[in-house]
């Protein structure tokens, strides 16, 4: 493959595009596809083939907006169509060439215009299957360009001079990262593709596998090309099937285009991918326990240092990067470093997508720029809260990460600053809470999760997270005292200070944010038994009983 | 069981062949049995070319073959693959995918991830728990029903999200659970 093979593909299929009158793009992601977007396919394809309009009907990958679903856009009017099932097929075929059906078309203005799309811009465009389509998209560009015009050191200037900083939730900065395996001394290298999206409540990774499972392949060949490794593993989540399936057709396509293999683009450059599945275990997204998971052994952490970069998978010098961070590198090699670092805020360069759940009007996922206030995320882009309900907190970062309250919303999205709000980025899970949560119920909620993920390694994390859970149950179920609560805040320091991995370490942080920002109905749990929200069942307490009776 | 067969020898007839230089080479055990989902097993082994790292990749292929890991297929794939008995039995009680117990003729799953929980799957778990009588994780006793728990398929847009035999459902009512579980058990 040279580039002017690449320049003929992407002619050939814009010449192919351009044979049809009409696109209609059909959303055929996970939550459109579980409200009958395959039938709604199906009935279009029909649709066209009896009105003899020449329509080309083809399945993409997330479009965004989820809750307006299943969704559907009409190219080129770019009209776009929500809540359609497959008694609209024949609506929508019949509207083309003419004004678009107006009881479908939905007016999602505002929700786009604050977003700005890297990673996710081929997500709704291609098909995801279909690897033509992707270079037709500049696919695969950035990388043969690197491997003929740029060294490895500068493949990693570039990502360095861009700022991008690590997406699993870290935000560790990947030039430096890159840099460190690059000068690893070694023959044998690995480039591992961290899949493993165990946030709870958190689907941008799988939506991106699944969307546009190129992007990642090209993006692990070129960091492979800038450190020197041959050999790449991406760990997918087994609870992702699709995934796994499009990953393992993105990749023999890949291969058979001669883009994964010996002597890529007529260089002495060679590098594969193979795919291993995780086995549901949270702690694994912890990248010396994904290692050792690919090691096919027990996914248990090991102290670090030795950091990966120098002794990682089979003892080899490792890079380890998230899904989301590799899906930004070729748009980087591509556009430049300074392009990337236009975007963003001073300390967090570029974009980022978030997966926005809960209780609010759109959920979905959305990409924006670093730095934009989480308040026009959840109402402007979100749409506020529903149902008449008033904001209560949003939760980012899983069970790593913290509650910020609505008084802190005006704060603008970035690595340090969620820090600061005793949160973190986490890899961009972002869930609503309205009135109707209960905070300590929610705290509690984290740590049996982290209790049962523990992977009882270390003490702190295997013994701390269950006695902090015990408390909070004790909370909930109206027993606890204050004592209770000042060995919960010393528990907290504990696990923080001494657990041997980031799991532990983090494990208290939504326990610490409820505590900072929604002390009150902690006290109210305890004090005067009674849960706000009305979620926990707090029996009356005997004393206030005797009373009613006297 | 016959130690030869197996491919294991002794320590010191070991340190004899290889001082000799005459190590012989490993075979693999025989399939357990005639059928053919064991071969498909063994091709994800000799795919990996019977390396001790596949032991999970092989233990997936066992499950979606097999529905579960029972003590014949551990005990196969650790002789396979040379790693010893307690090792692929703590990778297989680590990872809470692999399951030792075969599953109901149906399953359901209620995702029980952060965006679920928010708008009430717990109500769904009590309630499909209720109608069972058996707590989530467990198969009912005529093995028509397994009621399973998932930390997060990803579906979080629509939640609450249940999987009626790995299809995927959002936006699900106690209703709609109960009425399914209600269609399995007059099946």
């Amino acid at each position: 493959m040279t580039i002017e093979e690449l320049e003929q593909i992407a002619k050939s299929v814009c010449q192919e595009n351009e044979k049809y009158d009409f696109e209609v793009n059909v959303c055929m992601d996970l939550a459109c596809s579980s409200q009958g977007a395959q039938q709604l396919k199906d009935a279009l394809v029909k649709a066209a083939e009896t009105s003899g309009k020449n329509v080309h009907i083809r399945r993409t990958g997330c479009m965004g907006p989820c809750s307006s679903g299943p969704l559907v856009r009409v190219d080129p009017e770019e009209a776009l169509y929500h809540h359609v099932n497959a008694d609209h097929a024949e609506a929508i075929v019949n509207s083309l060439g003419g004004a678009p059906v107006p009881d479908l078309q939905c007016d999602l203005n505002e929700h786009f215009d604050k977003q700005v799309r890297v990673v996710l811009e081929n997500a709704g465009y291609i098909d995801p299957e279909k690897i033509d389509e992707y270079i037709a998209r500049d696919g695969y560009k950035a990388l043969l360009t690197a491997l003929t015009e740029m060294t490895p050191n500068g493949v990693v200037h570039r990502i360095t001079e861009s700022g991008l900083r690590g997406r699993g939730g870290g935000g560790y900065p990947t030039g430096l990262k890159w840099g460190t395996v690059a000068k690893a001394s070694g023959d044998v290298k690995y480039v591992v593709c961290n899949g493993d999206e165990g946030d709870p409540g958190a689907f941008m990774d799988r939506s991106v596998m699944e969307g546009d499972p190129h992007r990642v392949i090209e993006g692990m060949a070129l960091a492979a090309y800038a450190v020197g490794a041959s050999k790449g593993f991406i760990y997918v989540r087994a609870e992702y099937p699709t995934a796994v399936s499009r990953l393992t057709a993105g990749l023999r396509d890949a291969r058979r285009r001669g883009l994964l293999g010996n002597n890529i683009c007529n260089t002495p450059f060679n590098f594969d991918i193979e795919i291993r599945l995780g086995a549901g275990a949270f702690v694994c997204g912890e990248e010396t326990a994904l290692l050792a998971s690919i090691e096919g052994k027990r996914g248990t952490p090991r102290p670090r240092p030795p950091y990966p970069a120098v002794s990682g998978l089979f003892g080899k010098p490792t890079l380890i990067n998230n899904v989301e961070t590799y899906a930004n590198i070729a748009p980087i090699v591509r556009n430049g470093g300074k392009w990337f670092a236009n975007m963003g805020s001073e300390r967090s360069k570029g974009t980022k997508v978030f997966a926005l759940t809960g209780k609010i009007a759109n959920t979905g996922l959305v990409e924006v720029p670093m730095g934009i206030k989480l308040r026009e995320i959840i109402e402007v882009i979100g749409g506020g809260v529903p149902g008449g309900h008033t904001f209560k907190a949003v939760q980012t970062g899983g069970p790593s990460g913290g509650c910020i309250p609505a008084e802190m919303l005006d704060v603008g999205v970035s690595y340090d600053a969620l820090v600061r709000l005793g949160s973190i980025m986490g890899s961009g899970g972002m869930i609503v809470m309205d009135d109707t949560s209960c905070m300590v119920n929610v705290a509690r909620f984290f740590i049996e999760f982290c209790m049962t993920e523990s992977c009882g390694k270390c003490i702190p994390c295997r013994a701390g997270t269950a006695q902090m859970f015990t408390l909070l149950t004790r909370f909930c179920n109206g027993s606890g005292t204050m004592d209770d609560l000042e060995l919960l805040e010393s528990l907290c320091s504990t696990v923080k200070e001494a657990s041997l991995c980031g799991l532990g370490q983090t494990a208290p942080n939504p326990v610490l944010s409820t505590l900072k920002y929604f002390r009150n109905e902690y006290i109210e749990h305890i004090v005067h038994k009674r849960c706000p929200a009305g979620v926990c069942n707090i029996q009356a307490p005997v004393t206030d009983q005797k009373e009613v009776l006297a | 069981m016959d130690r030869e067969k197996a491919g294991a020898r002794c320590l010191c007839d070991l340190t004899v062949s290889i001082r000799e230089g005459t190590v012989p080479a490993f075979t693999p055990p025989p399939l357990p049995s005639d059928d053919k989902r064991w071969k498909i097993v063994n091709g994800t082994m000799r795919k990996n070319g019977f390396a001790r790292h596949a032991l999970i990749e092989t233990l997936h292929t066992v499950q979606s073959s097999f529905g579960y890991l029972d003590d014949e297929a551990i005990r196969f794939v650790a002789r396979s693959l040379r790693v010893p008995l307690s090792q692929a039995y703590g990778v297989v009680t680590f990872y809470h995918y692999f399951s030792l117990k075969p599953p109901g003729k149906h399953t359901v799953t209620i995702c029980a991830g952060t965006a679920c929980y928010i708008k009430g799957a717990d109500k769904l778990v009590a309630a499909a728990e209720k109608r069972l009588g058996i707590p989530q994780g467990q198969t009912t006793q005529d093995g028509k029903i397994s009621l399973m728990t998932a930390r997060c398929v990803g579906a979080c847009s629509r939640a609450p999200v249940v999987l009626r035999d790995g299809e995927v459902m959002g936006e699900v009512t106690s209703g709609q659970v109960l009425e399914q579980l209600e269609r399995w058990a007059v099946e």
